[in-house]
């Protein structure tokens, strides 16, 4: 055939798409070239798609490009139709969807003839792309609420999921040595392996609360990318485009998720083992009542006030408030009102969400301010607007014995009164009781935020 | 090369390539962490490649079904990690936006 001539193309063309991969990870970590990054790294995984046709050798060219529209397809229609507040899950169901693909590979490759070595890393790659997989859809589906999204828990848990670990790996173990005194054959032992390590992530993923979920995701991109790369190796000539790619996202995803977690105060071994949300406190009892307010009285507050600190949440995000947040931000400025945006690192699911959302909506950069650097200014602040926010704003974090404690959060309660913007009187998506709620400096207004703070911005313009 | 050759080979490249993934994450906004996660999602949709050389060259009926699912699964990584990383990216483009404040 005639392709086989290009495929020296090959190998300058895949350390080609390596340097485009970090030329457009550079860009994607400042904010402006952001946006060209991934153009970068589309640019270059295109073409090392293309190039990949003429491998020596190659069949089922039809039955590849087939596939490559069915997939292709699928993940563009969907990733276009998704609202923006989904965002989250649909990273975990292409990472997962990635982990899937690495594990189909490894087993392709166990299937076939290995020798030792490759056939260890191909066993490994398996192991990690499949927890990788199950993992990634659970989390998904918590997400998503197409499940519960509070920790599964049972008694003897970490004991089990070891045993499931354990019980995989002697069985990848058999699949390379192949011992002659086995009980089952040989053949049996590819696929237990595999329904093994599936079973490991989606053990290891159902005890994680929804409220963790972000950390989740980041380490299970991170086990993609190691994934990937390790299945570099499983081929006759390794592919060394996917080990580079695999494992710069395999150490930058580590990274991420160290940050991440660091963010929310967590521990990654708590993370996976602490069921985060699943225990109440006992005796944890709450003062007071929750006492709710009219949005005239909010906008009389706000527009006599210096200073107004919005601490926006999940809740912003599914009601779509932020065109409104915004317009209200405009509004007080106009009357000589100071008004801050505090961003907590793990607002809304992801790290960034926030940020990402009012951009969308014009806020400008300058108004918006870490935790950090927010907290020490509430004492002083006259009105808080926590449009959608509930754990990140939870004082329980600073009592010991409840499941938050440790937390960093925002301090909204020391500013002189607090609007607490909520659907209803639910709790978080940690599940825990909101002592702010009961507080004496704070009021509830109920209601779907976007349709709350649009009042709010007519009753502001009133004044 | 030898078994040998070959496993240092990977050794060097596996710790320069770690190194690489470290620096160019470290020292990143906390805001672009979301971006970034999904922009280092779709660059390990780089397993696209290796499911299709593992599908072409498949013999077996199994390996052929494996090995379409891998490239499904693969392709839908590359396209959805693009498509989603483009979308939050989007709105970090201060230009051609609705006017937001002046500055």
């Amino acid at each position: 055939m005639k392709m086989v001539e290009l495929s020296w193309l090959i190998d300058p063309i895949y350390i080609v798409t390596i340097f485009f991969f970090i030329i457009g990870m550079q860009r994607m970590s400042h904010p402006l070239t952001a946006r060209s990054g991934i153009i970068w790294a589309g640019a270059a995984m295109l073409i090392a798609t293309a190039v990949t046709f003429f491998t020596p050798d190659l069949t089922n060219l039809a039955l590849v490009a087939i596939a490559i529209v069915i997939g292709g397809g699928f993940g563009y229609i969907a990733a276009k139709r998704v609202a923006m507040t989904d965002m989250p899950q649909m990273i975990a169901l292409y990472n997962g969807m990635g982990g899937g693909a690495a594990a189909g590979i490894s087993a392709v490759a166990l299937l076939g003839t290995t020798s030792a070595a490759t056939g260890s890393l191909a066993v490994v790659g398996g192991l990690i792309g499949a927890v990788s997989f199950s993992g990634s859809l659970i989390a998904f589906l918590k997400l998503q609420g197409w499940m519960r999204p509070r920790p599964v828990t049972f008694p003897g848990q970490q004991i089990a999921n070891m045993a499931v670990l354990v019980l995989a790996i002697i069985s990848g173990v058999f699949i390379i040595t192949q011992p002659a005194w086995i009980p089952l054959s040989v053949a049996l032992y590819l696929p237990l392996f595999f329904v093994l390590s599936l079973g490991f992530g989606l053990l290891m993923t159902l005890p994680i609360g929804g409220a963790d979920m972000p950390v989740v995701i980041s380490m299970y991109n991170a086990f993609t990318g190691l994934a990937v790369a390790l299945d570099g190796f499983s081929f006759a000539t390794p592919n060394y485009a996917m080990v580079v790619a695999g494992i710069i996202v395999g150490a930058a995803g580590s990274l991420l998720t160290i940050n991440m977690a660091r963010a929310m105060n967590r521990s990654l071994p708590n993370v996976f083992f602490g069921a985060f949300g699943a225990t109440e406190e006992k005796n944890a009892q709450i003062q007071g009542s929750m006492k709710a307010i009219e949005t005239d009285d909010v906008a009389v507050m706000l527009a006599y006030a210096d200073k107004v600190i919005i601490a926006p949440g999940y809740g912003m995000a599914v009601a779509q408030a932020q065109q409104k947040v915004k317009e209200l931000t405009d509004l007080l400025e106009n009357k000589n009102v100071l008004v801050k945006f505090a961003i907590h690192p793990v607002a809304g699911r992801m790290p960034g969400h926030m940020n990402v959302l009012l951009a969308e909506a014009g806020v400008s950069y300058d108004h918006l301010f870490d935790r950090d650097e927010i907290n020490p200014e509430f004492p002083g602040t006259d009105v808080v607007l926590v449009i959608g926010a509930n754990d990140v704003v939870n004082p329980a974090a600073h009592r010991q014995g409840s499941p938050l404690f440790g937390m960093p959060i925002l301090d909204v309660e020391q500013a002189k009164n607090v609007i607490v913007f909520k659907r209803g009187q639910g709790k978080g998506f940690a599940g825990i009781e909101n002592d702010l709620f009961y507080r004496d400096n704070t009021r509830m207004l109920y209601g779907d935020a976007q349709e709350t703070v649009g009042k709010l911005v007519q009753a502001v313009k009133k004044f | 090369m030898t078994e040998m050759t070959m496993l240092w080979t990977a050794v060097y490249i596996t710790m320069l390539a770690a190194f690489t993934g470290y620096v160019v994450i470290s020292r990143v906004p906390a805001i672009l962490h979301t971006p970034l996660m999904s922009g280092s999602n779709f660059i390990h949709g780089i397993v696209l490649v290796g499911a299709m050389v593992a599908l072409g060259l498949a013999t077996t009926p199994v390996e052929r079904v494996v090995g379409f699912v891998a490239v499904i699964l693969g392709a839908a990584n590359v396209t959805g990690g693009y498509v989603v990383t483009e979308r939050i990216l989007q709105m970090f483009d201060r230009s051609g936006k609705k006017p937001g404040k002046e500055v």
